[in-house]
């Protein structure tokens, strides 16, 4: 806990869990998710630095944008995949491959 | 203990988060994603972040997570068919992430980061943010304003039944 490789590892981790769900679920919903685990691997990388590399706060300071950045993010996503079933009747991305029917 | 703790949070962090990876029902992913929110929100309190860790648990399981659950909620008949999820070039996959993963582990862990053998003890970090969101990010906190009021109108006038 008092070294910065196990935030690393644990970051590099987050990121390779949430890069798999992206490239392998159909669902739009879990892809979101995914992307949400890249977002935090991000967030505590940014922290992590901050706290042993840089000494400053501006790590932290990132981490409140990616936050309000992802919190916009899902809002409009989630919009958009209702849109999606409403259309299709299924939110599966990779048959979703016309823009209008 | 305070190092017990840390690692018990890390493996929750780690199994959580497989789960939502390699998980079979939608519903189970996303609660286990509220593990790994809760996690990171332990982890921002070892690393001094006291801001940053309720923040992350008001926007993130407070916020985003319920906007999850109703999405999943919406687009699938909850009482005929269990949720159930499929995944898609499962090996291709696994072999891109791990070569991902092997890249960027080799590439952080060797290097000796600067300052990394002494760690700043941060005693209260509302103020430091409080003052620098005001100051040196002040643009950016505007243009965050701005981006947050139009996702705000963009999501309402998407989710709206005629487009």
């Amino acid at each position: 806990m008092d070294h910065l490789s196990s935030y690393l590892v644990l970051s590099a981790i987050l990121f390779s869990l949430g890069l798999y769900t992206v490239v392998t679920r159909r669902n739009a919903v879990a892809i979101l998710m995914g992307v949400e685990l890249i977002l935090n691997a991000a967030n505590i990388n940014f922290v992590a630095f901050s706290k042993f590399v840089t000494h400053n706060l501006d790590g932290h300071l990132m981490s409140v944008f990616i936050i309000m950045l992802a919190a916009a993010e899902a809002a409009v996503a989630l919009a958009i995949v209702l849109n999606l079933y409403n259309d299709r009747g299924h939110i599966n991305v990779d048959e979703a491959n016309a823009l209008k029917q | 203990m305070a190092d017990f703790i840390f690692w018990v949070i890390w493996a929750l962090i780690v199994a959580s988060a497989a789960l939502v990876a390699f998980g079979n029902n939608l519903i189970h992913s996303v609660f286990a994603l509220m593990g790994t929110f809760l996690g990171v929100a332990g982890i921002y309190i070892f690393l001094n972040a006291d801001f940053l860790a309720v923040t992350q648990i008001v926007v993130y399981v407070g916020g985003i997570l319920v906007l999850l659950v109703f999405g999943i909620m919406l687009t699938n008949q909850i009482s005929t068919a269990q949720i159930s999820q499929s995944s898609v070039q499962k090996g291709l996959g696994l072999v891109v992430v791990l070569g991902v993963a092997t890249i960027i582990l080799t590439a952080v862990l060797p290097h000796d980061w600067v300052g990394s053998t002494l760690p700043m003890e941060f005693a209260d970090t509302v103020t430091g943010i409080g003052n620098l969101l005001f100051t040196d990010y002040l643009i950016l906190f505007e243009i965050a304003s701005v981006l947050l009021l139009g996702a705000l109108i963009g999501a309402a006038t998407l989710a709206r039944k005629e487009l």
